[in-house]
């Protein structure tokens, strides 16, 4: 399979301080990869140079191939609910992305993510009157509404309660199924991580280097108790040095 | 309601005041007479417009020339650190201070008066400018890009629409700092408008009377400027930009 | 990243510098292609300056100026703060009071300006009354919007301790309120600083801003006129960023930077 996102020998070093060190990692055309680390560890840095908002020091990242130099709408960030613009409506959000198409495009395509991510009846509401959860919705339809290859997430949990928090993870989960994007999805959370993705790339701290990659091998939905997913879960953990007793 | 009554209150003990103390300046009744006075003489309605005529103006253009150059050296960091201290120095400087070159420049007139008004609005708009553009979400800068949205784009339909409501409030105090201009600019260097009504009728005759029908006016004209720039900033596109007091 | 280099002091120090020079320079030009006989050339103003700063009577102009702005601005530091406390901590004040604030606050000080010279005719008063008036609005509502948004959850670990009324006053919302108050406070001082010169070109006989008006009467000194308008605002900038540094010190001291 061809790597749709490539970091080969990924070096990024700001002022005196080694950011990332000698980072290696391909994502495949359709794979839903989270990166996890502890905080500051540079997780987000390799998803701003994925994206093209940050240079590198050393290294190539490439999509499809081509290295990448500068932000493109076929590779779109979601961040957290701060990313959604507040002078402008749930619709006007979503079909932010979209100023190059028809009025009737638009329309279509405004109705559809507005029915996927579960807004219906939100569409003229502003930003100041959403919840946390719905935020991060506007954002992702906004992201999807492009048509993008790829996608980057970085900790768009980080800001809800833990409830809300699993509805998302399952929500994310569904409308990703329906489109098979590339996924990168940054977070400290480990259990996020492994219900989530279909491969997890372990960060260390700061110089961050790849510590291990584990795939997770099971299918959707995933039984949170189940013995395969606590295996895995306690192979990460032991991975990066953590009892697992509180 | 109650703050009728303070104001009725206040009405009141002015009244009194001038009563027990006569000669000290006019009471409201003989202020209200004066303000009756100019309307029947056609002056009321000339002299307001004639103030008003002269900040917009001043203040239209102003804001016409400190959008783009402050959305020039707000994203262009080299030019604000070329610029930024010279607007620091020029900031303090009260704008009636350039009333002597106005004069120079431009005489006796209108064109004087419309061009300190410009002055004093300027800066003031500028500098709120620039800074609402350092103090962008930088989240809201990257998503913009990320869109593949070009330049132009990005400016009209992200830029502005973030430094919206700091640079309405900025619009509001640089009105009212226009507004006061203005009266000061007419007192000096015009023969029409509000701030002509006060020096003229102190000169023409010690008609106190009249000069406080003319403060009064300029209070409450500059009052209603405030309030409706003030409801500029509850429009929906607007509202997000102000936390909740 | 490129922006690192346009953050050495070096770059932030000659860029303005430059740009000044050649601002300078545009203006030496205009004065000599116009050939105009009033409007000074920057040497002119250079040399305003100097022969100002030799004699007597600017250190004089700069010290009644000074004493104004800050007769005024303390006036209404020790009137504004303990109103402005007040009008936080009441509701029932606030609500009877704050409406007429905001109704007074956009009449600017200057229009008080008439009835400043009735009063008090030329004299040191009028322009210390204006300031005042100025300076007041500012200072209440920093001190009440302070007192306002004072986190509740410190007032409740203040009761929780067991602290009087007034120590929670002292120990509590003093501290909370003075960064939000600092900068009222400069905010307060900008405007005064500008008040002072307004008022001085009209209602008093010394002072910087009577130093520019005369100037021009007196003799069409427009050098002079321009060097006083520099002193301004050179003067003017000192103290802001004086008063800035104080608020750093603030912020810092109350970990709030």
């Amino acid at each position: 399979m061809k790597a749709k996102v490539r970091f080969s020998d990924i070096n990024v070093r700001i002022g005196t301080i080694d950011i990332l060190e000698s980072v290696n990692l391909s994502v495949n055309e359709g794979e839903f990869v989270c990166i996890v680390g502890p905080s500051g560890c540079g997780k987000t840095t390799l998803l701003n140079i994925a994206g093209g908002f940050l240079q590198q020091t050393s290294g190539e990242a490439t999509i499809d191939g081509v290295p990448v130099d500068g932000p493109d709408r076929r590779r779109v960030f979601v961040f957290q609910e701060r990313g959604v613009f507040p002078w402008l409506t749930v619709e006007g959000n979503i079909s932010f992305g979209l100023f190059d198409r028809s009025e009737e495009e638009r329309r279509k395509r405004i109705d559809y993510y507005v029915q996927l991510v579960g807004l219906r009846g939100f569409e003229n509401a502003y930003p100041r009157e959403l919840s946390g959860g719905m935020k991060q919705r506007v954002e992702v339809a906004r992201a999807l509404a492009v048509n993008p290859d790829v996608l980057f997430l970085d900790e768009p949990f980080g800001a809800l309660d833990s409830i809300t928090r699993l509805q998302m993870r399952g929500e994310l989960l569904r409308i990703w199924q329906t489109e098979r994007k590339t996924v990168l999805f940054v977070t400290h959370d480990i259990e996020e991580s492994i219900q989530l993705a279909d491969r997890v790339v372990v960060l260390s701290a700061r110089p961050a280097r790849i510590l291990t990659e584990v795939a997770i091998d099971i299918p959707h939905p995933r039984d949170l108790s189940s013995r395969r997913y606590l295996e895995l879960r306690d192979k990460i953990f032991s991975e990066i040095g953590l009892a697992h007793r509180v | 309601m109650l703050p009728l009554i303070v104001i009725a209150v206040l009405l009141v003990a002015w009244h009194i005041a001038v009563i027990l103390r006569p000669g000290l300046i006019p009471g409201p009744l003989k202020v209200a007479r004066a303000i009756v006075e100019l309307a029947e003489r056609g002056l009321l309605v000339k002299y307001v417009v004639a103030s008003l005529f002269r900040v917009t103006w001043g203040y239209l253009g102003a804001l016409t020339v400190a959008l783009p150059l402050g959305i020039f050296l707000g994203t262009t960091l080299p030019a604000d650190l070329a610029v930024n201290p010279i607007l620091q120095v020029l900031r303090p400087i009260s704008p009636l201070a350039w009333i002597p070159i106005a004069i120079l420049w431009f005489g006796v007139g209108d064109v004087s008066a419309i061009f300190l008004i410009f002055i004093a609005s300027l800066l003031p708009l500028l500098l709120a400018i620039v800074n609402a553009l350092r103090n962008i979400d930088q989240v809201q800068l990257r998503a913009s890009r990320n869109f593949g949205l070009p330049i132009r784009q990005r400016v009209v339909r992200v830029l502005l629409p973030a430094i919206l409501p700091q640079l309405i409030v900025a619009m509001r105090i640089a009105l009212g700092v226009a507004w006061l201009v203005v009266v000061a600019a007419e007192m000096i260097a015009v023969n029409s408008g509000l701030g002509f009504l006060i020096v003229d009728a102190r000169n023409a005759g010690d008609r106190y009377d009249l000069v406080i029908a003319g403060m009064f006016l300029i209070g409450v004209i500059g009052v209603v400027l405030d309030l409706l720039m003030r409801r500029l900033e509850r429009l929906d596109s607007v509202r997000w930009g102000y936390a909740s007091e | 990243m490129r922006a690192s280099a346009f953050e050495s002091r070096w770059l932030r120090i000659m860029l303005p510098l430059v740009t000044a020079a050649v601002a300078c320079g545009f203006w030496a030009f205009a004065v000599k292609y116009t050939g105009t006989k009033i409007f000074p050339s920057p040497a002119a103003v250079m040399r305003a300056v100097v022969k100002l700063g030799e004699g007597k009577l600017l250190w004089h102009y700069i010290f009644d100026s000074l004493t104004r702005v800050f007769a005024g601005y303390l006036l209404g530091i020790v009137v504004g703060v303990p109103l402005g406390f007040f009008l936080g901590w009441s509701q029932s004040a606030a609500s009877a009071i704050n409406p007429l604030i905001q109704m007074l606050r956009p009449i600017s000080p200057l229009a008080w300006m008439p009835l400043a010279v009735i009063w008090f005719g030329v004299s040191n008063a009028a322009p210390i009354f204006l300031i005042f008036m100025a300076a007041i609005f500012p200072i209440a509502v920093a001190a009440m919007n302070g007192v306002r948004n004072v986190p509740v959850i410190y007032l409740q670990v203040g009761r929780n301790f067991g602290l009087s009324p007034f120590r929670l006053m002292t120990r509590i919302v003093a501290p909370a309120v003075l960064p939000r108050l600092v900068i009222g406070l400069r905010i307060a001082f900008g405007i005064s600083w500008v008040v002072l010169v307004a008022s001085e070109m009209i209602a008093v006989d010394s002072g910087l801003g009577y130093l520019i008006i005369d100037a021009r009467n007196a003799g069409k000194r427009y050098d002079l006129v321009v060097a006083g308008m520099l002193i301004i605002g050179i003067l003017g900038l000192i103290l802001d960023t004086g008063i800035r540094r104080v608020e750093q010190f603030v912020g810092k001291s109350m970990n709030h930077g």
